[in-house]
């Protein structure tokens, strides 16, 4: 309005500075997106049992393996404190061994990460448990609803 | 839009919109804390501790919105000179920042619980984690000369280049693994929240978008008192 008023040139440096600022916000998120992508390995919190056994594992390196806690596979040991589960992604499956306490809603069909070793004898030894939450949040009741009519979906990869 | 960015015409605008905003946001955080506290069910396996959510969420909703408005005040007062952009971008970096502590404080209260653990360092944490630390940032660059238009223009840039990081908190928990767990209402499928919890969150982000507004309408005023204020005194001295 007052730029076309007074002449050419204010409107022509505000087109400048657009096309600076969208040109700079380009190359900004183009730099991220390359940074992000390289440091990958670096950012995910945990490998799925196939990430795992992909990978060449130094003997004795600390890692997160997150997963599903397969069913019927949660066994307590004698002395009361260590627990065995098998982490699945539905592709491949791993026996973790843990000694302490399991969080609230650690149980079997749910997701998991832990953190520990993996041992030559192929169970992973974790010295941390954290439970994953899925998205779902409903009552108790709509739960048992589903459940019962079948239409339930195990969400998580 | 450009019409707007006239101090005198924002307040002619905002002025009789702020009982309007701040009764809104009364009234829908009162109801959606009632709701989301006392009258929405417990979580199926949450339990109880599902009622953080109706804070948490929120709260992290306007840590981005707050920012996504700081970027973009300061986009239209760097490239059309509009001061009343900076003006708005710095009345509103407090008040994300304050929402980001929020986020941070009440996810970590809901993390022990459930997940086992007050802190991770997974993706959504630690890029919500720089997102406060921009607010920071902006807080500190915008004060940090004598010159106010020298720190509006420095702090304005360091707002655009940290805008590149809201994407990759929203997205964060699809592109990589992380312990938080993936979107539940805005996701391309519908939510996965069951209604009778969606309602008194989607209050509470209503009544928290109403807040942001009037404290917005509030310190922006304030900020452009403080701006005639220095006019003035640097009238009088080279006058």
């Amino acid at each position: 309005m007052s730029a076309t008023s007074t002449g050419r040139t204010p409107a022509t440096r505000k087109k400048k500075r657009l096309y600076a600022v969208l040109a700079g916000l380009t190359m900004l998120g183009v730099a991220a997106a390359l940074v992000l992508t390289a440091f990958e390995d670096n950012i995910v919190f945990f490998y799925s049992p196939t990430d795992i056994t992909q990978k060449d594992l130094r003997p004795g390196q600390t890692v997160r393996l997150g997963g599903l806690v397969e069913a019927d596979s949660v066994k307590k040991a004698d002395d009361g404190v260590t627990t065995e589960f098998v982490i699945t992604d539905t592709n491949k499956t791993i026996s973790v061994r843990y000694a302490g306490l399991l969080p609230d809603l650690f149980r079997e069909g749910q997701g998991v990460v832990t953190q520990g070793t993996l041992g030559s004898d192929g169970i992973f030894l974790a010295s941390e448990v954290l439970a994953k939450h899925d998205e779902n949040y409903m009552p108790k009741e709509v739960a048992d609803a589903l459940k019962k009519s079948g239409n339930w979906k195990e969400t998580e990869k | 839009m450009h019409r707007f960015a006239n101090p005198n015409q924002f307040l002619r605008i905002a002025n009789p919109l702020l009982p309007w905003v701040a009764w809104l946001a009364v009234l829908s955080i009162g109801a959606g804390l009632y709701l989301g506290l006392f009258q929405a069910p417990p979580d199926y396996q949450q339990g109880e501790t599902v009622r953080i959510m109706y804070v948490h969420v929120p709260a992290a909703w306007m840590a981005l919105f707050c920012y996504a408005s700081m970027a973009i005040a300061s986009a239209m007062a760097l490239i059309w000179r509009h001061p009343l952009g900076f003006l708005i971008a710095k009345a509103s970096a407090p008040v994300g920042a304050c929402f980001t502590v929020i986020c941070l404080a009440t996810g970590s209260l809901w993390g022990k619980p459930m997940w086992g653990t007050w802190w991770e360092w997974d993706a959504r944490m630690t890029s919500v984690l720089i997102l406060f630390f921009l607010y920071v940032g902006y807080m500190a660059l915008v004060d940090a000369f004598d010159d106010a238009t020298r720190g509006q223009r420095a702090a304005s840039i360091l707002a655009l280049v940290g805008a590149v990081n809201l994407p990759i908190i929203k997205f964060s928990v699809e592109w990589w693994n992380t312990l938080h767990q993936p979107a539940s209402v805005i996701r391309l499928d519908g939510p996965t929240i069951h209604s009778s919890m969606l309602w008194p969150l989607l209050l509470m982000i209503i009544g928290f978008t109403a807040f942001y507004l009037a404290i917005l309408v509030v310190r922006t005023r304030s900020e452009i008192a403080a701006a005639k204020i220095r006019n003035i005194r640097l009238g009088q001295v080279h006058g």
